[in-house]
């Protein structure tokens, strides 16, 4: 073995934290993209595989039994349920990968505490992370829109809109999961409730695959406050030009935007709160 | 308190039949004993967690669906939606509650909690390991498929005395698919493997006649889903819910026993080979 | 001394009613090598943490390299390299990746940290595992990869955290080889343990910590000096007759010591004192004659062992 007589330490180069203030996010998002390097096969295959059962098998299938050769507002099954399906995989992924990903983090991988190690701030640790899982989310709808596109479902331009308002969906959920997930010390089982009881039955009762209001009334509060509703009556307007009058399009805006910046503001307190001991 | 001196004891090994030999102990007892402590201990809310999903679905799915789509045709019958669907989503639930007890939770207790190098250090064999897992998956199985039938009861779904059998067809539609998974978790080495088993229940929970008959795909890929187990499930348990017995329950019966034998016989073999080398 | 890079006065922190750290006083020379040295417990961790400045003091000042601890965590991190006890390395991720992600989390352009990723691989004796997942390296090797990593920005204090636990001996030698060159280069290191070779290895000068309190400070040669004899002689008589035989070898040697399984002997000339015990008539099952450590230091001080 050859010894290096060469200092170990370089004098001439030291960290600035005043880089680290500005730029320490983006540091924590790089480490998520180096992640997915391990797992870029599985994401691309139900990536890809997920809509393709989900349009044809279920918007198709299910079409012919609803359709019968009226549809709903006017347009095919397909086209009604396709804009509810993207936003629903959004709010899955967003809500799985902060669920496990955030509880890792403070308790199997480590991966905030050594983060803490740095000049890095637990703010910049939660909104880096999000924007890694918003990465992902993002692969997955690309390759839902491309579905949609091809199989011609609603207008084209329309469907390229489906990937903002589903990123705009995965924050809100994205951010509403780690603010919960982050309070919690040991997982006695109450993790997997976060899809069992939050994520399921909102995609069930969303007016996901039928349309909200077809619901017995005393169900129908689910979709008003389902941030899925909101972005699929907004995906609706966007492919196909549901009939959704604009002050109802902005309040679906409002929502989520209201949704995503107290999810956000609650995760950067509870990450200071578990980091700053 | 006093302590009765104990009585000198030693381990006794009960005969088994030659094939079985080195790999049963007839001591299966110990090993469900277990995962009833734990389920008593830990997880109870976990268990009893997996009876909602069912219930949302129908839900859901009977109310808002069923209101766009009246009834489907069965066998010659007009039956309501909802009645339409309950009979597969019991099988779906039984079909998952088999295969998250056999994958996932084999999987964990096999890389992590190394409870099986445990207890194959004993006098246990690689057989009662097995048998006792599949048995503790056919327990949850029948809870959750007699509180679903319950429920379907209820709200008048079942239309036939004949769905009383339904609980034990679960159970055999459990029983399958727990063997075949406990088989295919003893290939995996990473989690990215685990995700392949979800990828291929997506489909076939979407697909095998669940949410709409198969009759409106084209011929070769009816033939195809034929093919799966849950289409056979779903069918068994339908026929048995409607009352519509058709001879075909025959050939579903037989398909699981086949499945049956061709899973535990590989479980076995393949547990024997990881652990008792 | 010259400016102190580290200085804490009466710094405390309690969690609760439990005071982990009981008002203790130190400054830390540049380019020295300090140690607390104390058994689990004795609140070194928690100082550590204090130190960057991660966890908040109580009550107390704490001054790193000037700034005060409580109000200056990224800044203060900024010039550390700290080796947790746990590693905290992202064991699904490369070695070599391991080494570029951190030194990103401290602001320094791409391509100098990978520049510096590969020096420091050479530093870390891992060349051969650049590419292996650190899921699949040793203790010891994880332990040089989590030194490597704290060095990425050229820190001014190094902060090691029991850095040799859970090693086994040659480990641990590659690793205070390595802790040298940084030593030799003019790097403060902080190192905790509750391993008196350890301390005596690396550290220019300790406390002995206990029970949150420094109950003593000095050079390990000094320490032991002070609160021992040159020479410790240890006699067995078998677990059951230890205590009987005590009694009767009073004004052997300086003092002694009754440890469950052994009778310590502190002596100038250990040999004669074994001479003196079988004069006696007494007849050690085993006895060994050493040169007096820490350990003795830390007996002396709080009446039990370093390692419980």
């Amino acid at each position: 073995m050859t010894v290096s007589t060469q200092p170990v330490i370089d004098r001439g180069v030291s960290a600035d934290y005043r880089v680290v203030r500005r730029w320490g996010w983006l540091a924590a998002v790089e480490q998520q993209i180096l992640h997915m390097r391990a797992y870029l096969a599985t994401l691309f295959i139900t990536g890809l595989g997920s809509p393709i059962v989900y349009l044809l098998g279920l918007g198709l299938g299910l079409g012919v039994l609803v359709d019968d050769g009226k549809g709903i507002e006017g347009v095919p099954y397909i086209w009604f349920v396709a804009p509810a399906l993207v936003m629903a995989t959004a709010m899955q992924s967003a809500s799985q990968e902060n669920t496990y990903g955030v509880f890792g983090g403070f308790k199997w991988s480590n991966l905030f505490n050594a983060q803490r190690l740095s000049p890095v701030t637990p703010g910049q640790m939660a909104v880096g992370f999000q924007t890694g899982a918003m990465l992902r989310v993002a692969a997955l709808l690309v390759m839902y829109v491309g579905a949609v596109i091809i199989f011609g479902v609603g207008s084209r331009l329309g469907a390229l809109w489906l990937l903002p308002i589903g990123l705009l969906l995965g924050v809100a959920v994205g951010f509403c999961t780690m603010a919960w997930v982050s309070t919690q010390k040991d997982d006695r089982g109450q993790l997997g409730f976060v899809e069992r009881f939050i994520i399921v039955p909102l995609t069930l009762f969303s007016g996901s695959y039928f349309p909200l209001d077809t619901l017995p009334i005393y169900l129908q509060w689910l979709g008003w406050i389902s941030p899925l509703w909101h972005a699929a009556e907004l995906g609706r307007l966007a492919l196909y030009g549901a009939p959704i009058s604009w002050p109802m399009a902005l309040l679906h805006v409002g929502f989520l935007v209201a949704m995503a910046v107290v999810g956000a503001l609650l995760s950067v307190r509870q990450f200071r709160r578990r980091l700053d001991q | 308190m006093t302590t009765r001196p104990l009585s000198p004891m030693q381990a006794s090994v009960k005969p088994v039949p030659g094939f079985l030999k080195g790999i049963y102990a007839r001591n299966t007892r110990s090993v469900v004993a277990r995962g009833m402590r734990v389920i008593a201990k830990n997880n109870y809310l976990i268990v009893l967690s997996g009876f909602f999903e069912p219930v949302f679905y129908l839900l859901s799915m009977g109310l808002g669906l069923g209101a766009l789509i009246g009834t489907v045709e069965f066998y010659g019958a007009e039956v309501p939606y909802a009645a339409y669907i309950a009979p597969a989503l019991m099988a779906v639930s039984a079909m998952n509650g088999a295969l998250y007890d056999s994958t996932m939770n084999v999987f964990f207790k096999m890389r992590y909690g190394k409870i099986y190098d445990q207890m194959l250090s004993t006098s246990l064999g690689p057989l009662d390991v097995a048998l006792g897992e599949i048995i503790m998956a056919l327990f949850r199985g029948l809870l959750y498929a007699t509180a679903f039938l319950i429920i379907t009861t209820i709200l008048g779904l079942n239309l036939a005395w004949t769905a009383v059998l339904a609980i034990p067809a679960a159970l055999i539609v459990a029983f399958g698919f727990a063997s075949i998974g406990l088989a295919a978790t003893s290939f995996m080495k990473s989690f990215q493997h685990l995700d392949m088993v979800y990828f291929v229940m997506l489909p076939m929970f979407l697909l095998s006649a669940t949410f709409f008959p198969i009759s409106v795909y084209p011929e070769a890929v009816q033939w195809f889903i034929m093919a799966l187990p849950l289409w056979h499930g779903v069918d068994m348990i339908r026929q048995l819910t409607t009352g519509l017995i058709q001879p075909s329950m025959w050939a579903h019966l037989a398909y699981f026993a086949v499945m049956i034998l061709i899973g535990v016989t590989f479980a076995t073999k393949r547990l024997k080979a990881l652990f008792l080398r | 001394m010259n400016q102190p890079v580290i200085s804490a006065r009466a710094l405390t922190k309690r969690y609760g009613t439990f005071t982990a750290v009981d008002g203790i006083d130190f400054d830390i020379a540049p380019g020295e090598s300090f140690g607390f040295l104390g058994p689990n417990g004795a609140g070194k961790s928690t100082t550590m943490r204090m130190i960057a400045a991660t966890s908040m003091r109580t009550s107390g000042t704490l001054d790193v390299l000037g700034l005060d601890a409580a109000h200056n965590g990224p800044q203060i991190r900024s010039q550390l390299g700290i080796v947790p006890q746990g590693d905290l390395l992202d064991e699904e991720l490369r070695v070599i990746d391991n080494l570029y992600v951190y030194g990103r989390y401290f602001g320094l352009p791409r391509a100098y940290v990978k520049q510096r990723s590969e020096e420091l691989l050479d530093f870390a004796q891992l060349r051969e595992k650049r590419t292996a997942r650190v899921d699949g390296l040793s203790g010891g090797m994880k332990r040089r990869l989590t030194i490597a990593r704290g060095l990425i920005n050229n820190p001014k204090i190094m902060l090691l955290d029991e850095p040799t636990t859970g090693l086994d001996p040659q480990a641990r030698h590659v690793l205070w080889d390595r802790l040298f060159r940084l030593k030799e280069e003019g790097v403060t290191l902080v190192v905790t343990t509750h391993f008196m070779d350890e301390a005596e290895q690396l550290c220019d000068r300790l406390v002995v910590v206990d029970k949150g309190k420094i109950v003593a400070e000095g050079s390990p040669s000094s320490l032991i000096r002070q609160y021992s004899t040159r020479e410790v002689l240890e006699v067995r008589f078998g677990s059951a007759r230890n205590e009987a035989v005590a009694g009767q070898i009073d004004g052997v040697g300086e003092r002694h010591e009754v440890l469950p399984d052994r009778i310590l002997i502190y002596a100038d000339n250990g040999e004669h004192a074994l001479q003196q015990v079988i004069e006696r008539g007494l007849q050690p099952v085993t006895s060994l004659v050493r040169r007096s450590s820490l350990e003795d230091v830390f007996l002396r001080l709080t009446g039990r062992s370093l390692i419980e």
